[in-house]
């Protein structure tokens, strides 16, 4: 027995065990993922019907919640890549002073602020704008309400991944490139964005892959719809939302159906980040 | 020193700036300074949208501990303290295991499971929060009441905290439920500040003769804890603010609570569900003024937290 309590053998045997505590760590980590994914696809795939792919939520389907999420993620993608590109652009070209290291921590914070907050800003600026007479009051609960959340949770990230893009661009192409004559804005566009297009393309699908999923900010906007889009200023489906009705809903029909439209929406989203990767070992793999 | 910077530098050498120099830049800076504009205005619309709120219930809003919309008193305690108390759940049970998992993947894993588990555990990031939420309901609602909540009961069922009859969609549940969406994030940024470690902290301790636990813990733990610390805050700024797992999971009774196997209510949960139901002005204003509170909190979490990992802070891939 007098070998357990060796100070050297209780060193090792210390060791051993925190080194499996780590692994532990990982495995309990898994665990959860393993599981949602499991139940995900054991429950959900027998819910994916042709009727429920095709059809509405008004019969029960998810066809007008992938379109809902698709119109969403598109129209938010037009609005945030733009100036979520161009903030970037700002951060690694032209804001080296103070300016852009202020403007670096709002654009961070930002990226941390809570999504149901940015939901309420949404809906009060609409109501607000609506009081000073420029929009009528249902605009609250609208595409365009959902657009305005969504972008404001996509920008700060698209700027901070473009800005990171932007960065990996060596400063001797730019340096060459303005030796030639060229002017800095054509060298920026010119030279600089195309040379780090498949790093950008990564933050851009990183952006969709968060508002992809986001539910709470679409519960205070874009409220619910069981019909297809039918305009800009009317409540749409998407994909999250109608998880969450389903899965609060009381019939066991629709929690089947909730498994159903998460697994539809994990594989898009699991998906979107596996292609990020993909997009980024391409580009290692050329260098 | 780079041509390029010395030419925007102190030195009076400039490029000459075509007109589309001068507008190109102009753009994006007008563009960058919008998006500092529109968290200013963030918080103007949120203050503006609960002036009435605030002019009625001002600073008692925060010590208020009843939420009627029929007798139109309206107070935030009974969510501020089941925002600490869920958030304090989350970094007791998530913390321990990110640490874990950040010193696996960079000091113990052998060098070819570094990557694809790197990445499986980023995955976690990718999972939308309503799924989380469903997962919660039917899933590890049920485990919680049945196994785990009765077994961590019997262990500390002496203390007032683990009492009453457990029943799984309760603050206890949402507390996991947290715990295990911010691993993602903590094991990240704590990950990236063990990798920052410079090498010779760990041949030091080893050419001593250490273990290699005991390399991790004197060399490389230590000298790494500003920006574990830092990485455990930005896991509290996501937790405080994650609302739909909360919300589906916590069993949503606006009151406080003695035990975490009752139900309770977060600042966030508690607008998400009562946002649809609200009665104008007065109720919705009262949320929104619930959510101007969110925001401040996680803003003074977050500010603090990138001043704690300084330069380690990125937004990461999965570390969202």
């Amino acid at each position: 027995m007098r070998f357990l309590f060796d100070r050297d053998t209780r060193r090792r045997w210390f060791d051993v065990i925190m080194s499996g505590a780590t692994l532990l760590c990982v495995a309990l980590a898994l665990l959860p993922l393993g599981s949602i994914l499991f139940e995900a696809l054991v429950r959900g795939a027998p819910a994916l019907t042709p009727t429920f792919l095709t059809q509405s939520s008004l019969m029960g389907g998810i066809a007008n919640a992938i379109q809902g999420t698709v119109i969403l993620i598109g129209l938010t993608a037009l609005v945030a890549l733009p100036v979520g590109i161009l903030t970037g652009i700002y951060l690694s070209e032209y804001g080296k002073h103070r300016l852009g290291g202020i403007v670096r921590l709002f654009v961070d914070v930002m990226t941390q602020t809570p999504s149901i907050v940015v939901g309420i800003f949404a809906y009060s600026f609409i109501f607000e704008l609506s009081l000073l007479g420029f929009f009528p009051p249902p605009l609250v609960f609208s595409v365009i309400s959902a657009v305005i959340a969504l972008a404001t949770i996509m920008i700060p990230i698209v700027a901070r991944t473009s800005e990171e893009a932007l960065r990996l661009v060596p400063t001797s192409a730019r340096e060459a490139a303005l030796a030639l004559g060229i002017p800095r804005y054509r060298t920026i566009l010119r030279v600089v964005l195309p040379s780090c297009a498949s790093a950008l393309v990564t933050g851009a699908l990183l952006g969709i892959a968060r508002v992809g999923g986001e539910t709470a900010p679409l519960i205070m906007t874009a409220a619910w719809n069981n019909d297809f889009f039918n305009g800009l200023d009317q409540p749409i489906a998407a994909l999250p939302t109608q998880v969450y009705r389903f899965a609060v809903g009381p019939s066991l029909a629709e929690n089947r159906a909730a498994w159903g439209a998460s697994l539809i929406l994990v594989l898009l989203m699991l998906s979107i980040s596996i292609a990020s990767r993909a997009v980024i070992r391409l580009r290692a793999v050329r260098r | 020193m780079h041509v390029f910077e010395t030419l925007r530098g102190r030195t009076r050498l400039r490029l000459r700036a075509t007109p589309g120099d001068l507008a190109f830049e102009g753009l994006s800076t007008f563009i960058a300074l919008a998006v500092v504009g529109l968290l200013v205005l963030i918080t103007v619309i949120l203050y503006l949208a609960a002036a009435e709120s605030i002019r009625t219930y001002g600073l008692g809003f925060l010590s208020g501990s009843v939420w009627d919309s029929v007798s139109q008193r309206f107070g935030a305690a009974p969510f501020i303290y089941g925002m600490l108390v869920t958030s304090a759940l989350a970094l007791l049970l998530g913390v321990p295991v990110s640490l874990g998992i950040a010193i696996f993947l960079s000091e113990l894993s052998p060098a070819w499971l570094r990557i694809p588990l790197t990445f499986i555990v980023e995955l976690l990031a990718a999972v939308p929060s309503v799924v989380y939420g469903l997962w919660g309901i039917f899933i590890l609602g049920p485990a919680m009441r049945v196994y785990i909540e009765p077994g961590v009961q019997a262990v500390l069922g002496f203390l007032p905290l683990f009492q009453g009859h457990p029943i799984g969609s309760d603050v206890f549940t949402a507390g996991v439920i947290l715990a295990i969406m911010i691993i993602p994030t903590i094991s990240a940024v704590s990950r990236e500040a063990l990798l920052a470690v410079p090498d010779s902290q760990r041949e030091a301790a080893l050419s001593l003769g250490a273990t290699r636990w005991e390399t991790t813990r004197l060399g490389v733990l230590r000298y790494a804890r500003a920006g574990i610390f830092g990485a455990a805050i930005l896991g509290l700024g996501r937790a405080v603010g994650e609302t739909m797992a909360v919300t589906m999971t916590i069993g949503n009774r606006a009151a406080f609570f003695g035990s975490l196997f009752e139900p309770g209510q977060t600042i966030a949960s508690q607008i998400a569900s009562r946002w649809l139901d609200a009665v104008p002005p007065l109720e919705l204003g009262a949320l929104i003024q619930l959510g101007l509170v969110l925001m401040l909190v996680s803003l003074f979490i977050n500010l603090f937290a990138r001043l704690m990992v300084g330069r380690f802070l990125r937004v990461g891939e999965g570390a969202e």
